[in-house]
């Protein structure tokens, strides 16, 4: 019986299928030809994009994989094959264990605190207040700086003694750390996630609101209509609305702190005494700095299982409800 | 009637512009602040680290605008970015057109490949490309070292954002230039080009604003008399670091495009943003 019941779709779903190819065939002018001249067109229009990623994004990846099999100082033949060695380095070396503690630290803390603040600013600023496009402009303005440029203008305003963040903290009459906030090891690395929140949070605003502006009007009046309150109808009709940009954003702000580097290097380095290492300071100090390139492929190895182990459980535990729901 | 009543309800109370007031407060004070310090000396800003200037003084700003490097640091970064741009945006378009119009066996593969790129930080390939950049193509320490790995690393999110626009062009437009005599290739060029437009500005800009901010890449590649505005300004604030005021200067001159380009378009680049996440 069962066996029938699986047989019967398949018959006729087989014969449709061939009856399709059959019309194409037939509607097609030269089935050869016309089928040739579009592969050479597919070939002619895709060629650039594949060769230029072929050579600057496959080929280096698969070279970060091959260099973390050997050991290799950055010159000469790479021909001293040291197996998983790299990888056993990498792995049992505090200051990579720390690194990702760092990365792990930041992805969570900005799920944690991003989330709802960017959630509370935009719904603040879905409501219809004066200025209300200035102030979305505003709010963007950190995300567009380069992080370098924030970072060195926070790295002045942090500055030890001088600094304006510690001299306005002594005006009101607390006593700023002795070291600074970047140089206390214990300090550096809340502190950095305090300016990734100043230059990030922008995003997150800008795409709730869109999401936001997207939830229709009448839901909002019938809501009202019914008795819930302002704060009632944000809560259980427009943010379960906003589910999906959510959940994209989330994806997108844990692949950034994976990757973090540009504001770690120009704030702290890295330190002070490892106290701000992420996977890829790691990688360039191992890699440039060191001339340890095996362990730096090996690192690098590591940072991109990692991301991508991430992503796809990501995808498959929550993204997938999305595309699911769409259906 | 309907905007009686809905007015009370969407619309703030005092509550709300002091909260909006404070966000803007901590989103901007850094930024003026930095700017303003441009306009003191560092004697001002040791005094009274909060305050305004007093006198107002111009000569942070003239040492910035009078110093050849940052114009040579500003030319490095423009050119750079230009091409970054015209390479990711040519290639990206010409990938994203028979991925949105034409039918054929693995175009969904093909596609797949461009959003895996998604998944490939440069940071993971950035010491193999190093040496490759430096030591097989011999481009170390130019334009094109940096713009083309830069610009493959920007295909991905390009394709992803033009295809569903370049899907969306209607067929009966293509089936009309195919009468006319128009070939693929011309479609291509003479339809699809002109009608996404908009889209292309979007990912145009994204590269742009991309790689005048990029840092890791430059930083590797570039040395002297090649480097690139942040590049320009991290060693600036790191060889003078005691010349507060006149780093402020430095930096706050250094985000004045990125700041024009996005303030010019900025539709674009939210809603290129936001297509990509719905997308």
């Amino acid at each position: 019986m069962s066996h029938q019941g699986a047989a019967l779709p398949a018959a006729p779903a087989r014969e449709k299928e061939s009856t399709r190819r059959g019309t194409t065939r037939r509607v097609a002018p030269s089935p050869g030809g016309g089928r040739w001249r579009q592969r050479l067109e597919v070939v002619f229009f895709v060629s650039p994009a594949l060769a230029l990623m072929a050579v600057f994004v496959v080929w280096p990846v698969i070279s970060a994989v091959r260099m973390s099999f050997y050991r290799w100082k950055g010159f000469g033949p790479m021909d001293d094959f040291v197996g998983l060695r790299n990888y056993e380095r990498v792995l049992t070396d505090d200051v990579f264990t720390q690194a990702v503690t760092h990365n792990f630290i930041i992805v969570v803390a900005s799920i944690v605190v991003q989330l709802p603040l960017g959630l509370a600013i935009a719904v603040l600023l879905n409501r219809r207040i004066r200025g209300r496009g200035l102030l979305r402009t505003i709010v963007f303005v950190p995300y567009v700086l380069a992080e370098v440029i924030a970072g060195v203008v926070w790295f002045q305003l942090l500055q030890p003694n001088y600094g304006t963040v510690d001299g306005i903290i002594s005006a009101v009459g607390l006593t700023p750390p002795e070291q600074g906030f970047l140089g206390t090891p214990e300090l550096a690395l809340p502190t950095m996630f305090v300016v990734l929140t100043w230059k990030y949070l922008g995003l997150a605003v800008l795409l709730f609101l869109a999401g936001l502006q997207g939830v229709p009007e009448e839901l909002y009046e019938a809501a009202q209509l019914d008795g819930a309150s302002w704060w009632q109808v944000q809560r259980r009709v427009a943010i379960p609305l906003l589910g999906p940009t959510i959940r994209t954003w989330c994806f997108l702000s844990m692949i950034g702190s994976l990757q973090l580097f540009d504001m770690v290097w120009v704030l702290t380095g890295g330190g002070p005494a490892n106290a701000t290492t992420t996977m890829a300071t790691y990688l360039i100090n191992q890699g440039t700095q060191g001339g340890n390139y095996g362990i730096a492929g090996a690192a690098s190895v590591v940072l991109f299982v990692i991301g991508f182990v991430m992503a796809l459980a990501y995808q498959l535990l929550i993204l997938r409800r999305d595309s699911a729901s769409d259906r | 009637m309907r905007s009686r009543a809905t007015r009370p309800f969407g619309s703030g109370g005092p509550l709300t512009y002091v909260i909006a007031l404070v966000v803007v407060a901590l989103t901007l004070g850094p930024v003026l602040y930095g700017a303003l310090g441009g306009f003191r000396s560092n004697g001002q800003i040791a005094d009274k680290p909060a305050g305004l200037p007093d006198p107002w003084l111009l000569r942070n700003y003239e040492g910035v605008v009078t110093n050849p490097d940052f114009w040579r640091y500003a030319f490095n970064s423009t050119m750079i970015a230009l091409i970054t741009t015209a390479v990711a945006v040519i290639c990206g378009v010409m990938a994203a057109y028979p991925l949105a119009r034409y039918q054929f066996k693995f175009r969904e593969s093909l596609f797949m490949v461009f959003v895996l790129g998604l998944l490939f930080p440069a940071a993971v390939a950035i010491i193999p490309l190093f040496i490759l950049v430096t030591r097989d193509l011999q481009l170390g320490n130019t334009w094109w070292g940096v713009a083309l790995p830069q610009a493959a690393f920007a295909l991905p999110i390009t394709v992803v954002i033009l295809r569903p626009f370049l899907m969306a062009i209607p067929k009966e437009l293509e089936e009309a230039a195919t009468i006319d005599g128009a070939s693929r290739i011309g479609i291509f060029w003479w339809l699809a080009i002109p009608l996404s437009k908009p889209a292309l500005i979007t990912v145009g800009v994204l590269a742009f604003v991309g790689s005048w901010n990029a840092y890791l890449l430059p930083l590797l590649l570039l040395q002297s008399e090649m480097r690139t505005l942040p590049l320009g300004v991290a060693d600036y604030s790191t060889q003078y670091s005691a010349d507060t005021a006149g780093v402020f200067a430095f930096t706050t001159i250094s985000m004045i495009p990125a700041l024009i380009l996005f303030l010019a378009l900025q539709r674009r680049i939210v809603g290129g943003l936001q297509g990509a996440v719905k997308g």
